[in-house]
């Protein structure tokens, strides 16, 4: 059938929209890349701030106008809050506040509100340390929940958990492994019920996956393993050991897992080539970005780190005003980070040793991962979230 | 059953009746574990979201004994109905307070109501704060022993001594929770009136401790050692080391640590138990309360209550909660806790702590 050309410019501008959305961790892809065309740039300052009732060091999500934010209030943290806030002018749009059915302890640094929600675009999957999980549409009705510690009652982390959910095809792929009872569950977006739940190696592991050609890749102490996730049978395993903290970088092409330092990997069904290996480069606690013909590694010194995508052989090092528990992403040539100290960095990648060309002092302590979306960056602490422009 | 034509015509009439609500209200009810139930409950809450707000109590009341998922969708409808009636203020205050007052409701709905209240009646939150000292929910405890506190405080700065005694002793004797009683012990032991802290939680300190028993590659944990068959507190047994014996330990920790490093030393990859016997009383709902940061396994009275296998990534107090049922009269208590290969210094532990209280964490003592 052919469409009339009206709803072709309907549905090209629908796809540049989607494409403006920071759906999850690391937003597109979990990439950490924006695929928007308007790009923030770098003179960045405070367009607005909200404040947050609890702790958290997720990151905001942004569909559309809305920025969904998690935090966690209570003297053991068990209020689970989400908000939306109209990215327009930081205005509250709703809130629900649960309660957490799984243990919520954490080490003091992080808190409940860990990993990351994420969104198909229609609805929101917001997950917390105590591994309870609520879905909801756009305009706040709770869609269904679950329980993931109440049904499987030794899925915790006495640190707290971060792993950070993705979504595609109508699954949502959660990681709830630690030293006990360590599962990955792909549940069923529209019913909340498990379509696969299986064992995942008995190590703590704050990861979160990435998607790889429609596989998802959960990375372990043990490697990193593509799984299907309508089925979540594995396509493909890497079983050389991988980082606990931060997660791999993906692009079309390959994905480079911290393990080693940082590994290239081409996954194929049933095979894992690896393209190159580079030991020097060691991730902190952020992960690693591909943009354009460089990976970018923040190491646990706070130096940024520029290598070859074609070899990891390493270009420049350019020392970021840290420490960093957040990781950095990318829009355009430029790179944004935000230091625990609340230093946010503008990084023009460009430059001939790379350069900090901004900041922004936003004066608390930010844990999280910033937010890219329709040329603003998001970021927030335990108190606020800030929309920069 | 009310017909589709009469829930259309409710439904278009903007707000959902009292008498509508029961199914949607059983829907939310009737939600399981890995999702049961989720569908129902999903069209029940859209339902239940356009009630009046008189509904409120009749949805309050609904998250009494519900399991904690259903509380939760029955805690985010509240929150939507309530929203509304707050901003058209017309939530039902009194039946709300009625509920709030009403302690043969649930803690859990009980706290949500005393939320409402403080949103949208500050002041009449404020006056029921000093009645729910006692209260069977910790969490509202909270609230009076908050103000019972700042008050001593104050009387402190004014240099009136006696009143900030009484003020703080009368705010421990409603603690519940670890950070306010941490904060009131302090200031008691300051003003020259220590209190008895494992009195206070009802940590269990005297037990029988038998050890090593090996654990090397982790497989103690889940190997069946001769005192998870049989409690024989005369018994020899062949250990890790040689042959070990069942010794006594008390401990003299305030937050009452069993500590297997005392008697046996900073061993690694070693198992060991401790046994203790509880006289309850009366029989009774009970939680066994344990902090550990080794693998560990609980029994009471010979069953397996449970079982967690992760090493050193911390512990606190209440880290575990475990509903029990004690029984009148002597009840046996055996904790397994294993000790990994880990040398870093913070893998050093090889503790446990225990305590026997009810929901609202009130100790329970020993009847002898």
């Amino acid at each position: 059938m052919k469409l009339p050309l009206t709803l072709l410019t309907l549905a090209a501008l629908c796809g540049t929209s989607a494409a403006a959305d920071w759906l999850q961790f690391r937003g597109p892809n979990a990439s950490a890349v924006s695929t928007e065309a308007q790009a923030p740039g770098p003179k960045v300052a405070i367009d607005w701030k909200a404040e947050l009732p609890g702790r958290g060091l997720s990151s905001p999500v942004v569909v559309g106008d809305k920025v969904f934010v998690t935090c966690s209030s209570g003297p053991d943290q068990s209020n689970l809050h989400v908000f939306c806030f109209s990215a327009t002018d930081g205005k509250k749009v709703w809130e629900r506040v649960m309660k957490a059915t799984g243990r919520t302890m954490s080490h003091n640094k992080t808190s409940v509100a860990a990993p990351t929600p994420c969104s198909d675009g229609e609805r929101i999957f917001a997950i917390y340390s105590s591994n309870d999980l609520f879905a909801f549409d756009l305009a706040g009705n709770l869609l269904w929940l679950r329980g993931l510690t109440f049904d499987y009652a030794n899925a915790s982390n006495s640190l707290g958990m971060s792993s950070s959910p993705v979504v595609v095809d109508g699954t949502l792929v959660v990681q709830a492994e630690n030293d006990s009872e360590s599962i990955a569950v792909g549940i069923d977006t529209a019913t909340g019920k498990n379509r696969w739940k299986k064992e995942r190696p008995k190590a703590a592991n704050w990861t979160s996956a990435v998607v790889y050609k429609g596989a998802v890749a959960l990375q372990s102490s043990k490697g990193l393993t593509g799984v299907n996730p309508r089925s979540g049978a594995v396509e493909w395993d890497y079983t050389d050991g991988a980082a606990t903290i931060p997660s791999s970088a993906v692009t079309q092409d390959a994905i480079y897992v911290p393990s080693n330092g940082v590994t290239a990997l081409v996954p194929e069904k049933g095979a894992v080539s690896q393209l190159w290996r580079a030991s020097g480069l060691k991730p902190g606690t952020g992960s690693p970005l591909v943009l354009g013909d460089s990976i970018y590694v923040l190491n646990g010194a706070g130096v940024l780190v520029k290598a070859a995508l074609s070899n990891g052989d390493e270009a420049w090092k350019l020392r970021l005003k840290g420490p960093f528990s957040g990781s950095p992403v990318a829009a355009g040539k430029y790179i944004y980070i935000v230091s625990e100290r609340g230093d946010f960095q503008v990084v023009d990648t460009t430059a001939k040793e790379g350069e900090v060309v901004h900041s922004v002092e936003l004066k608390d302590t930010l844990l999280c991962t910033p937010a890219i979306s329709n040329g603003a960056v998001y970021v927030r602490s335990d108190k606020a979230l800030w929309k920069l422009k | 059953m009310k017909s589709p034509v009469l829930l259309g015509l409710l439904f278009a009439s903007g707000l959902i009746s009292a008498a509508s609500l029961e199914q949607p209200l059983a829907d939310l009810r009737a939600v399981q574990k890995e999702g049961e139930g989720n569908e129902k409950a999903t069209a029940a809450w859209q339902q239940i979201v356009k009630a009046d707000p008189a509904a409120l109590p009749e949805i309050l009341a609904a998250m009494n004994g519900a399991n904690p998922l259903a509380e939760n969708w029955l805690r985010a409808a509240i929150g939507v109905v309530a929203d509304q009636a707050i901003a058209a203020k017309k939530l039902p205050v009194d039946a709300v307070k009625a509920f709030l007052l009403d302690t043969k409701n649930s803690p859990a709905p009980r706290v949500v109501a005393f939320d409402l209240l403080q949103h949208a009646e500050p002041k009449t939150a404020e006056k029921l704060t000093p009645g729910l000292l006692e209260d069977p929910s910790s969490e509202l405890r909270r609230h009076p022993v908050a103000r019972l506190t700042s008050a001593g405080d104050e009387a402190l700065a004014q240099g009136k001594k006696d009143a900030a005694l009484a003020s703080y002793q009368q705010a421990m004797k409603g603690a519940r929770d670890e950070d306010q009683i941490k904060d009131l012990a302090k200031k008691l032991k300051d003003l020259g009136s220590p209190v008895d802290l494992p009195t206070h939680f009802g940590f269990v300190r005297s037990w029988k401790l038998i050890a090593p028993f090996t654990n090397v590659e982790r497989k103690g944990f889940d190997t069946v050692f001769p005192p998870e068959e049989k409690i024989d507190l005369g018994a020899t047994y062949p250990g890790k080391n040689g042959d070990v014996k069942w010794t006594d330990f008390t401990s003299t920790d305030e937050y009452g640590q069993i500590d297997f490093n005392k008697p046996y030393t900073m061993l690694k990859e070693v198992t060991g138990y401790a046994y203790t016997e509880f006289d309850s009383a009366e029989e009774r709902d009970a939680q066994i309360r344990l902090g550990c940061k080794n693998g560990w396994k609980v029994w009471l009275n010979g069953r397996l209550i449970f079982a967690r296998d992760e090493y050193h990534r911390g512990a606190k107090l209440d880290q575990y909660k475990l509903p029990v049922k004690l029984k009148k009269g002597k009840n046996q208590i055996l904790v397994k806790c294993c000790q990994n290969e880990q040398t870093e210094t913070w893998t050093v532990e090889w503790q446990f702590q225990l305590r026997l209280c009810d929901d609202t964490g009130t100790a329970i003592l020993a009847a002898k």
